[in-house]
């Protein structure tokens, strides 16, 4: 029987660019997310390409307690399960409203850990499965342009190494993605650099590929790599000073 | 913020604000200021600019295919390019291209565009079943031939002035391979081409490549192509129906202006036509190659230098295009304004709303930004005028209004319609601006 992939967080740019690999790649979806509207667009889409099995469900990262229902009542127990929702938010905002801030916080960081909770569970019973969160090169450190998008983004990168650490042992591989900028509504109205920008295409593939040779933490354009050593390796005192 | 477009010609350079969407619902909330839909900015001109565009490429997905009757429907930012690979592999084919698989369905219908068919086909809007607007009343209209058919015909060539194009259903055409039978005839000169033309109106593909600097004897000489979808035993079964989706080359920089001359591009014509030792040359070639020759060569806009260059497309009708060709070609050849790529054409029957295309030839060329080019162009389209012809709105950046009101025989009645969609002007365009379409 063929593979399944759950991906949450499923009407995202990024997304549709994962979705369309896996689906190329002759794997059943499970499509989620908050707006059916889209997901059925979606999952037309990937019928008509690929001859894909898709079936859509609707979820919300925020609503936790709804969170192990939905798991267990799903059409197909998934063999890959990519958290992708996030929220990248107005920084300048959150800084100066709770309900903005927290909105920031619980979409990366706790709405992710409450679902993913109840995957691992299943995975760690299971003795088999992946699972893929999309965290960001915003949790690596600190900025004053985006630090509450960050610490969530790092408290993910936390709890994905931690998951990682827990699972290994019982075959379930847990994957880290720090994508760097896509070219996504996410940031539509970002002036981003070219070469260190990537499609969601390119995500997608990417991805996949690391999925199948089951790498622990990736950067979708190698490009990154050298650039976050650099700001990681930036002593405070200099960085503190920086407009970042 | 705004960022810096310009469509595939680089010019002009417009700074916008650019916003896109998933859902009509989406869009319709987005919709604040007055803006223009922008697809995969392969037009040549300001058609698609404005200083609030509507980016549609994220909305591509694709709906429905019927693959028993060749029907297909997907949303209007879906790019030719996927749609071939998704339907080539089944048998199917565009029912009209133009000569880049790099543009979005919304796109083609907005330019309703013409391809190597057209005396056979028509252009892309002959194929369309139906297709939903987001007029400017905020409404979202189904429209075809037989509902709606004002919004219907003002979309279809309309330049995105009704609104922004959600869905299209259109009609494919069945194939059994996704090769080319090919055929390249050497025409000596303009009357030669032009009768070659004549002589092979059965052919379902034809265009000419043709040299706009040689004079005297050779004066318009011409590579005919024809082609015709090949049968399921001239290809290899292994080969049958394949996409193809690798390009080979990238332009990596804007050449400096100096590299184009009057005597590269002469080099460049005589070697264009010396590959062709034979007169006739038969082949079977891949759709990709046929169609798409420049499509391999990813960002060749940038041979043009960072000024850009401008498109310059007309048609006049059959009864002076000889004349009128001879006069235009002459001019071109005086001013020694050469062009890589002269792509020439004749049309059939057209007489639609807003359409560009007529009964009649059509001449393409490439010209770069230079001094004088502009005045050149506008003695142009004079002659065009004076010819009864007119000029395609998709690769125009320049045209005064004057010529645009003189030579589309419909424009006071396409200017009533989108009134009608869109009366308090939610749409606008550069182009709209510069031809008063919106007022």
């Amino acid at each position: 029987m063929e593979e399944n992939v759950l991906i949450l967080g499923a009407a995202s740019d990024m997304a549709v660019g994962i979705a369309r690999k896996f689906a190329a790649e002759g794997f059943s979806l499970t499509l989620a997310g908050r707006s059916m509207d889209r997901l059925k667009a979606i999952e037309a889409d990937l019928k008509v390409r690929h001859n894909s099995n898709v079936s859509s469900v609707l979820f919300d990262a925020l609503d936790f307690a709804s969170h192990y229902n939905f798991y267990h009542s799903l059409p197909e127990k998934p063999d890959v399960v990519i958290s992708v929702f996030g929220l990248l938010g107005d920084q300048e905002e959150a800084q100066a409203d709770w309900k903005a801030c927290q909105e920031i916080l619980f979409s990366n960081y706790v709405g992710a850990v409450s679902i993913l909770n109840v995957v691992a569970n299943d995975f760690e019973k299971r003795k088999k499965g992946t699972i893929v969160g999309i965290s960001s090169v915003a949790g690596e450190r600190g900025r004053q342009s985006n630090y509450l998008y960050g610490s969530a983004k790092a408290g993910f990168t936390s709890y994905l190494s931690g998951l990682r650490n827990r699972l290994h042992k019982h075959g379930v591989h847990v994957m880290t993605v720090k994508p760097g900028f896509v070219k996504t509504r996410m940031i539509e109205n970002l002036k981003t650099p070219g070469p260190l920008t990537a499609t969601p295409k390119q995500v997608g593939e990417k991805i996949f590929k690391a999925v199948r040779s089951k790498a622990d933490s990736i950067y979708v354009l190698p490009i990154w790599s050298p650039v976050m050593m650099v700001i990681r390796n930036i002593p405070e005192g200099i960085f503190k000073k920086l407009k970042l | 913020m705004k960022k810096n477009i310009s469509n595939w010609n680089n010019y002009p350079v417009v700074e916008a604000k650019e916003i896109s969407f998933d859902t009509p619902k989406e869009l319709a909330l987005k919709l604040t200021h007055s803006s223009i839909p922008h697809g995969n900015g392969r037009c040549y001109g300001d058609a698609s600019l404005y200083s609030d565009v509507v980016n549609t490429l994220r909305y591509d997905k694709v709906l429905a295919f019927d693959d028993t009757h060749g029907i297909i429907t997907c949303q209007s930012g879906v790019l030719l390019s996927d749609l071939l690979q998704i339907i080539v592999p089944r048998g199917w084919f565009l029912p009209v291209t133009p000569g880049t698989k790099f543009i979005t369905v919304g796109g083609a219908v907005a330019s309703d565009v013409h391809g190597k068919n057209h005396h056979v086909d028509g252009s892309f809007s002959n194929h369309i079943v139906s297709m939903s607007v987001l007029t400017g009343t905020g409404e979202t209209l189904v429209c075809s031939k037989t509902q709606n058919s004002d919004l219907f015909w003002a979309t279809c060539g309309g330049m995105g002035l009704t609104g922004i194009i959600l869905d299209v259903k259109f009609r494919l055409k069945h194939i059994h391979s996704s090769h080319i039978r090919q055929k390249q005839i050497k025409a000596e000169n303009l009357d030669h081409v032009m009768e070659l033309f004549n002589q092979n109106t059965e052919s379902t593909y034809s265009v000419a490549w043709i040299d706009c600097l040689k004079s005297g004897k050779s004066f318009g000489r011409s590579i005919l192509m024809l082609g015709e979808h090949a049968g399921t035993d001239e290809t290899p079964s292994e080969k049958k129906l394949l996409a193809k989706e690798k390009s080979l080359l990238t332009v990596p920089f804007h050449f400096p202006s100096f590299v184009l001359n009057g005597f590269s591009v002469k080099v460049f014509n005589a070697l264009f036509y010396a590959k062709n030792y034979k007169k006739e040359m038969d082949s079977v070639v891949h759709y990709d190659g046929f169609f798409y020759p420049l499509d391999s060569i990813l960002e060749w806009n940038k041979i043009y230098g960072k000024k850009g260059f401008v498109q310059y497309q007309f048609v006049l009708p059959l009864e002076t295009s000889r004349e009128g060709l001879k006069n235009i070609l002459t001019r071109i050849n005086k001013m020694g304004m050469g062009s890589f790529l002269a792509v020439l054409k004749l049309f059939g029957h057209q007489d639609d709303l807003i359409s560009f295309p007529m009964k009649g030839y059509t001449l393409a060329l490439d010209f770069p930004i230079r001094e004088g080019l502009f005045k050149f162009l506008d003695e142009l389209d004079q002659v065009v005028a004076d010819f009864g012809g007119r000029i395609y709105l998709s690769k125009d950046a320049r045209m005064k209004k004057e010529i645009f009101w003189k030579t589309y025989p419909h424009a006071a009645e396409f200017q009533q319609i989108i009134k009608k969609y869109d009366p308090d002007n939610r749409f606008n365009s550069n182009l709209s601006q510069r031809l008063m379409l919106k007022v």
